[in-house]
């Protein structure tokens, strides 16, 4: 069986899409976070340690729990997940410095420090999914597909996965955008760069 | 299967850390019993004085100016370009269209972050990335303390999927007081050098270093060099907990699993263990279940993290080129620091350089995210 991508959801402009349909909607010109406490509540994700998270992680598991709350069929527990972006989790970067520099170590906390990782986002989408898979975070410049499918690619080759989630889950202050896709084993989108440059 | 028969090998590697500025540098102290890890006092990084494993920067301007590469670089900048100076000087013919490089970093230039440089770390690679005359473009990884030795797997399998025939795979980070500060708010720094798997092990000890491999499909590329195949890799993660290891070891017994089940070989087939070894109550005696229940808890095992810190993004990957040096010797490294053993299971922790025909390799590392890594090298 071909290898599509079969379902995706964006986040951007104050939108959420779900498959190319808007779901949800910001009112008014909110900041980031607002924006996507709003999307939290409204989508009713009922998931309290969101509550928790830096802005990469808020973002990254509205986008997946877009993808994965709707999802049809039981999940496959061994669904990689490729995510990248730019700013790594710059935000949280930002406030622990500045945690440091007003209050030398005294002033680290262990709640925002653990965040100081990019790849964090991809261990609070694995727990809430409870997915034991193959996890990777990349950081390029921009959207990168043509990497993207290579790599996944890979991952189904070597036999690591039979499905992805795959996408760019970028947060800088208030420039953010967030694109998850599937990748499966079924009918869908032809997963080419193209594609994914139209897509995101 | 794409590529059923396709073959990805490696051999040496280059190193910059507390002991050494090249890898040579680094065997001979560690086979007469020296750690990097000694006290500081410096009170940019920390108000009272540590223990750390902070390269020497008097040295490391030296042998930057060994270099040919010219112009305005940051500490990590520099260690990166001397690791890559030291493979390139054996691989330089093949860096071209069919290389790729993969960086492994977790914080890069972190220490300008108070500065209000933005520290993105794509554009540190690719500036690196370029002075080394590097045509494509830089990939970094930053899958935290897994980031060194994943890197390793992600170039083998952009090689097997035919993007590239050959990369280069160099990690590095720096001793910031953005993560001492941190790991001493997790309570988790050891106020002495740490001890790996012993029983009175309380906490991390943080270092800097930086490394690089070469990576190919071409074995002739590495001529007369001990050449070793990654026959095999895996990274799952735990599932369990954002900064805690899962206590069943689930993750990275899921990843060594993997690894083994790609090389097709038996758990007892691997000679010995290049561990993750923090010395953190919570990760040795994860590893410890994870290993026992794969049944390798013979297998002779170290950690280098006595010698080195934790390098975070550096870790994986420079514990793994130092272990594969010492393969190609046929002896197995000493995991420092470790007198009564502090597991609830038991583990073959090796103390001393030992000698042993050595054909299998295995490196494991462990990080925050629930990250888990394994990658197996077999000697050819």
């Amino acid at each position: 069986m071909e290898y599509n991508i079969t379902n995706y959801c964006n986040i951007k402009d104050n939108k959420i899409f779900h498959n190319g349909q808007e779901i949800y909607r910001n009112k008014g010109e909110l900041p980031f976070l607002d924006f996507i406490k709003g999307a939290y509540k409204e989508l009713e994700i009922a998931y309290p340690k969101f509550y928790k998270m830096d802005s990469l992680s808020k973002l990254s598991l509205i986008a997946s729990s877009v993808l994965l709350d709707n999802y049809k069929e039981e999940l496959d527990e061994k669904m990689a997940i490729v995510l990248s972006n730019r700013s790594g989790c710059i935000d949280i970067d930002r406030i622990h410095q500045t945690n440091i520099d007003e209050d030398g170590i005294a002033g680290a906390r262990p709640a925002n420090f653990v965040y100081t990782l990019p790849n964090i986002s991809l261990g609070e989408i694995s727990i809430k999914y409870q997915l034991r898979s193959e996890n990777s975070f990349f950081i390029f410049d921009s959207f990168n597909p043509n990497f993207l499918i290579a790599y996944s690619k890979s991952l189904i080759n070597l036999k690591k996965c039979n499905s992805l989630l795959v996408g760019w889950v970028e947060v800088n202050e208030e420039a953010y955008n967030g694109f998850l896709f599937m990748i499966e084993p079924k009918p869908g989108m032809e997963l080419t760069e193209k594609k994914l440059l139209e897509l995101i | 299967m794409e590529n059923g028969n396709l073959h990805i090998y490696t051999a040496g590697g280059a190193c910059v850390t507390s002991l050494g500025m090249n890898l040579e540098e680094n065997i001979a102290n560690i086979k007469a019993g020296k750690s990097g890890i000694h006290k500081h006092e410096d009170k940019n990084l920390s108000a009272e004085a540590f223990y750390g494993a902070i390269i020497n920067k008097e040295k490391l301007e030296k042998a930057f100016n060994l270099t040919v590469y010219k112009g305005i670089f940051t500490t990590l900048e520099k260690m990166f370009l001397i690791a890559l100076k030291d493979v390139l000087n054996d691989y330089q013919a093949y860096v071209n269209e069919d290389c790729g490089i993969i960086f492994s970093m977790t914080k890069g230039n972190i220490d300008d972050l108070s500065s209000d440089s933005p520290n993105y770390l794509h554009d540190l690679a690719q500036k690196v990335s370029r002075t080394i005359g590097m045509k494509n473009e830089a990939i970094v990884l930053s899958n935290a303390c897994v980031s060194g030795i994943m890197a390793v797997s992600v170039a083998k399998r952009l090689i097997h999927t035919g993007l590239y025939k050959h990369c280069l795979v160099v990690g590095g980070d720096i001793f910031s007081r953005f993560v001492f500060s941190g790991f001493q708010s997790f309570q988790a720094v050891s106020n002495e050098p740490c001890k790996p798997y012993d029983k009175d092990r309380d906490g991390i000890t943080l270092g800097e270093a930086a490394a690089a491999i070469f990576v190919s499909k071409d074995k002739s590329v590495f001529g007369t060099k001990t050449v070793y195949e990654i026959v095999g890799e895996g990274s799952i993660n735990d599932a369990n907990h954002i900064s805690g290891p899962s206590r069943t070891g689930e993750g990275l017994f899921q990843s060594v699993k993997s690894a083994i089940d790609e090389a097709g070989i038996e758990a007892k087939e691997i000679d010995c263990i290049s561990s993750h070894g923090t010395a953190t109550m919570y990760n040795d005696e994860m590893e410890a279940q994870a290993f026992n229940r794969i049944d390798l808890q013979d297998i002779p095992v170290f950690s280098l993290k006595a010698c080195y810190g934790h390098t975070l993004g550096a870790a994986g990957l420079l514990e793994a080129v130092v272990s594969l040096r010492f393969a190609d010797e046929n002896l197995i490294p000493p995991s420092f620091n470790y007198k009564e053993h502090g597991l609830t299971l038991p583990l073959n922790i090796n103390t001393e350089v030992q000698k042993k025909d050595i054909n299998y390799v295995l490196k494991t590392a462990s990080g925050f995210g629930g990250s888990n890594t394994a990658v197996i090298f077999k000697k050819v």
